[in-house]
């Protein structure tokens, strides 16, 4: 961590392992202590609601990280898919998702997409959900068709947990994560203003702990945590300030976070599990909550490289977000092989060429251990931007 | 196993579609020069919605035809390369680098000249990319884009619900007030119709030659073959000349099935091939599997476009609504991968194959990904003799000759064994029964 000799906060000690464990023993907790089901939300955007209203816990499932060697999955997907798909049901095969009860995968990329079937082929006794989030953002139509489109996900789900989801229930869901997401709204706004308040690894851990708990239960651990990092005394340090992005889907390891910032930068936005943390603001309780959920995804919701909305380009909006936090550079963090990653790379490569942002490219896989490489580039761009 | 250096794959039906096809590009090339004032939209291939742009008199733009006649005409990486100067990626798909590359100069191709497009008509029928691809070509070219939002399969019988149905005919009505507009007309209902009707026509004979290939021999590949239909059906679906062509076509091919023609002089292995080809070897390729007397009876890259041979008709009774099932239900790209087994079983099955080929490609992740679960479902659940290899279809960087034939050479080694070890086995039994 660099703020070492700040005061700590609490929750992310405690809770600093235990979001990388793929025993995900959380989540067991959960289980043992409610005797409710559990549904893998695999990301970029999942509507959890759906799921907490079937009176399951959502769980974000983000592969295997760096800890279980692939021996079944890499038969299945070849070498040039990324690894997260390989991952997450390399999990399947030796039985690491046993806590779930179903999976929930949605229209996000081609392997993803590929991986929903052969997760269902392979383990046909876990319910699989596949969810069709809409490309046409202009269409009157669209809400229409994805307020249907959740009823029906949340109808399977409901059959599998055997609570038939109704309107309150969806409500009651919208409101407990409309606060979690409020929560990391705040945090993330700290950590824009104040940098030196909250390190990105530990903003992170809490944000990772969201997509592994009952809102219920993280949403005050964040609020406390918030208030110790307000309270610390730090001082600003001379560092990069730097807006990453690349990192939607497959998670970097937290060790590789820490080695970025380690290496001389501040973070003021990034798109870690941006899913968990899509919308602007809070959705509607009021109304048909279906259509609210809908609404929120067409008109609400940040840009994010799986949704193609051609209202607004993302790298408008990554231009936009680099000049609201009046950051120094842009670091494109990507997952080896992520192919919508790697397509926005492009566009924005020339969208902050023109705008003269200085920009640096790197590539992560998420069952990495080694950071040297990446810290010697990170730290020869930062000397590079301090001494220019 | 066969020499193949004498074989000649190419005849009467390709020179007629080398011909469609060359007025086709000089349609094209004469709106990019100014000499025509056509209007334009570029589709993506997979279930498009073509006869609508075709009822507005408009001309549709294949990009991935564009860039595979590219790369069958080996010129495809110095395009790619050209894109990657900009910053896309090795692990990005190839045929949108080649289309970036082609755009960049000028889009001046060796068979005619693109025009920028009038409207870039994204139809995202299951393929990811496609919604990549032609978000880049919008922020290149500064050319209209639309989205039409295509629901991907969700229900185990592969059937959309009536509410998709109507998302996809509410967006097709939209579509034809932006068509208005860029052509100044109204939607000619009845000129709708005869299109419609023509693409009707065209899945019927297709079908009936789809199912030509149950025979032994095969009268044609229906992989390296099909792709000489496959371009006809596509760019000029709708039209009159296509169901001229496909007249043709199977008059010919049921000719040739009459007689118990094949391509080969041997007809030894059946094959289903899963996968698109690798167009800058496309030659190169089939002698491997030709040298060993093998033969394509079906294939699901002739399905990308669309699915006829189980029955799917456009209604020109019902077009809009037709247009929307077939972009829906009847294209490989937006059903789901244990679809795409069903499929291939049911070839297997029905078209009495010996074998299944996947040949995996790079850059076609819809295509590739989870293919390795695919050969265990056919090795372990079905006991077909199942090869996997790996190239791409426009990036000649992956393909190795060497490797793939020796690959290719000892699947069909082992099966023509299998085949001994069968026939000895028989005889023994035979024999001891007698």
């Amino acid at each position: 961590m660099t703020l070492a000799t700040a005061a700590p906060i609490e929750a992310v000690e405690r809770y600093r392992e235990s979001v990388e464990d793929r025993a995900f023993p959380t989540v067991r907790e959960w289980r043992a202590r409610t005797g409710r089901m559990v549904t893998g939300c695999f990301p970029v955007y999942a509507p959890v609601e759906l799921a907490y209203a079937a009176g399951m816990l959502p769980v974000g499932l983000f592969g295997a990280g760096n800890q279980i060697e692939m021996a079944h999955a890499d038969s299945r997907f070849q070498s040039f898919i990324c690894s997260i798909v390989k991952s997450t049901l390399e999990l399947a095969f030796v039985d690491r998702l046993a806590p779930f009860d179903a999976l929930m995968f949605e229209s996000i990329c081609d392997p993803a997409r590929n991986l929903a079937s052969v997760m269902a082929r392979n383990f046909p006794d876990r319910h699989v959900t596949y969810v069709h989030l809409p490309q046409n953002m202009t269409s009157p139509a669209t809400v229409d068709y994805l307020a249907g489109e959740y009823r029906r996900a949340a109808d399977e789900l409901g059959t599998v947990s055997g609570h038939v989801v109704g309107t309150e229930d969806l409500r009651s869901a919208i409101g407990a994560f409309n606060g979690l997401r409020a929560r990391l709204r705040e945090i993330y706004q700290l950590r824009a203003s104040s940098p030196e308040k909250i390190s990105t690894a530990e903003l992170y851990t809490l944000a990772r702990l969201a997509t592994l708990t009952d809102p219920a239960d993280s949403e005050p651990l964040i609020a406390e945590s918030i208030a110790t990092a307000r309270a610390r005394e730090s001082r600003p340090k001379d560092r990069v300030r730097v807006v990453l992005v690349g990192s939607f889907c497959e998670q970097p390891p937290l060790e590789l976070i820490t080695a970025i910032e380690e290496s001389g930068c501040y973070i003021l936005d990034d798109d870690f599990l941006l899913g968990w943390r899509l919308f602007k603001r809070d959705i509607a309780v009021d109304g048909d909550p279906f259509r609210a959920l809908a609404l929120a995804y067409l008109d609400g919701s940040v840009h994010l490289s799986t949704k193609h909305d051609l209202r607004q380009p993302r790298a408008a909006a990554l231009i936009a977000s680099a000049r609201a936090h009046r950051a120094d550079a842009v670091i494109f963090l990507g997952a080896k092989f992520c192919e919508p990653g790697l397509f926005d790379y492009a566009l924005y490569r020339k969208a902050l060429e023109q705008e003269a942002i200085p920009h640096l490219f790197l590539e992560f896989e998420e069952k990495m251990w080694m950071y040297d490489k990446i810290r010697t580039e990170v730290e020869t761009f930062v000397e590079s931007m301090l001494f220019t | 196993m066969t020499e193949t250096k004498e074989i000649r794959y190419q005849g009467h039906l390709h020179e007629l579609q080398k011909q469609l096809m060359g007025d086709y590009y000089a349609q094209l090339t004469a709106i990019a020069t100014g000499r025509s004032d056509t209007k334009n939209a570029h589709l993506l291939i997979a279930g498009n919605p073509v006869e609508l742009v075709r009822a507005f008199g408009m001309i549709p733009v294949f990009p991935e035809v564009n860039v595979l006649q590219l790369a069958v005409r080996k010129q495809s990486l110095p395009l790619i390369q050209k894109a990657e100067e900009l910053g896309y990626a090795v692990d990005n798909c190839a045929y949108v680098k080649a289309d970036v590359g082609l755009y960049l100069s000028g889009y001046q191709a060796p068979y005619g000249t693109i025009p920028k497009a009038d409207l870039l008509l994204c139809n995202y029928v299951g393929c990811n990319v496609y919604l990549n691809w032609f978000e880049h070509l919008a922020e290149l070219t500064g050319a209209p884009a639309v989205n039409i939002d295509i629901p991907f399969v969700r229900s185990a019988d592969g059937e959309p619900s009536p509410g998709d149905v109507d998302y996809v005919v509410k967006q097709l009505e939209e579509l034809i007030v932006q068509l208005e507009n860029i052509t100044g007309t109204s939607l000619d209902m009845p000129r709708l119709r005869r299109t419609v009707e023509n693409s009707a026509l065209v899945g019927e004979m297709w079908a009936e030659i789809k199912d030509l290939t149950k025979r032994r021999p095969a009268p044609y590949d229906a992989y390296f073959d099909s792709v000489t239909m496959m371009a006809v059906l596509y760019c000029l679906r709708g039209t009159d000349e296509a169901v001229t062509f496909f007249e043709a076509a199977r008059e010919e091919l049921s000719r040739r099935a009459a007689k118990g023609e094949g391509p080969l002089p041997e007809e030894r292995f059946r094959v289903v091939i899963e996968g698109p080809p690798p167009w800058p070897f496309l030659r190169v390729f089939r002698d491997m599997f030709s040298r060993w007397g093998a033969v394509a009876v079906a294939s699901t890259y002739s399905t990308v476009g669309g699915i006829w041979e189980f029955g799917f008709r456009h209604d020109p009774q019902r077009p809009i609504e037709s247009i929307a099932r077939h972009m829906l239900q009847y294209n490989l790209c937006n059903r789901t991968f244990l679809q795409r087994y069903d499929q291939m079983a049911r070839y297997v099955d029905e078209w009495s194959a010996d074998a299944v080929v996947i040949h995996s490609v790079k850059s076609c992740r819809l295509f590739s990904a989870g293919q390795g679960d695919m050969r265990e479902y056919f090795v372990r659940e079905r006991e077909v003799p199942t090869l996997l290899i790996e190239s791409d279809l426009e990036d000649p960087r992956y393909f190795s000759q060497a490797q793939l034939r020796n690959r290719i050479d000892a699947f069909f080694e082992a099966l023509s064994q299998r085949r001994l070890t069968a026939a000895s086995d028989a005889q023994l039994a035979a024999g001891g029964a007698r």
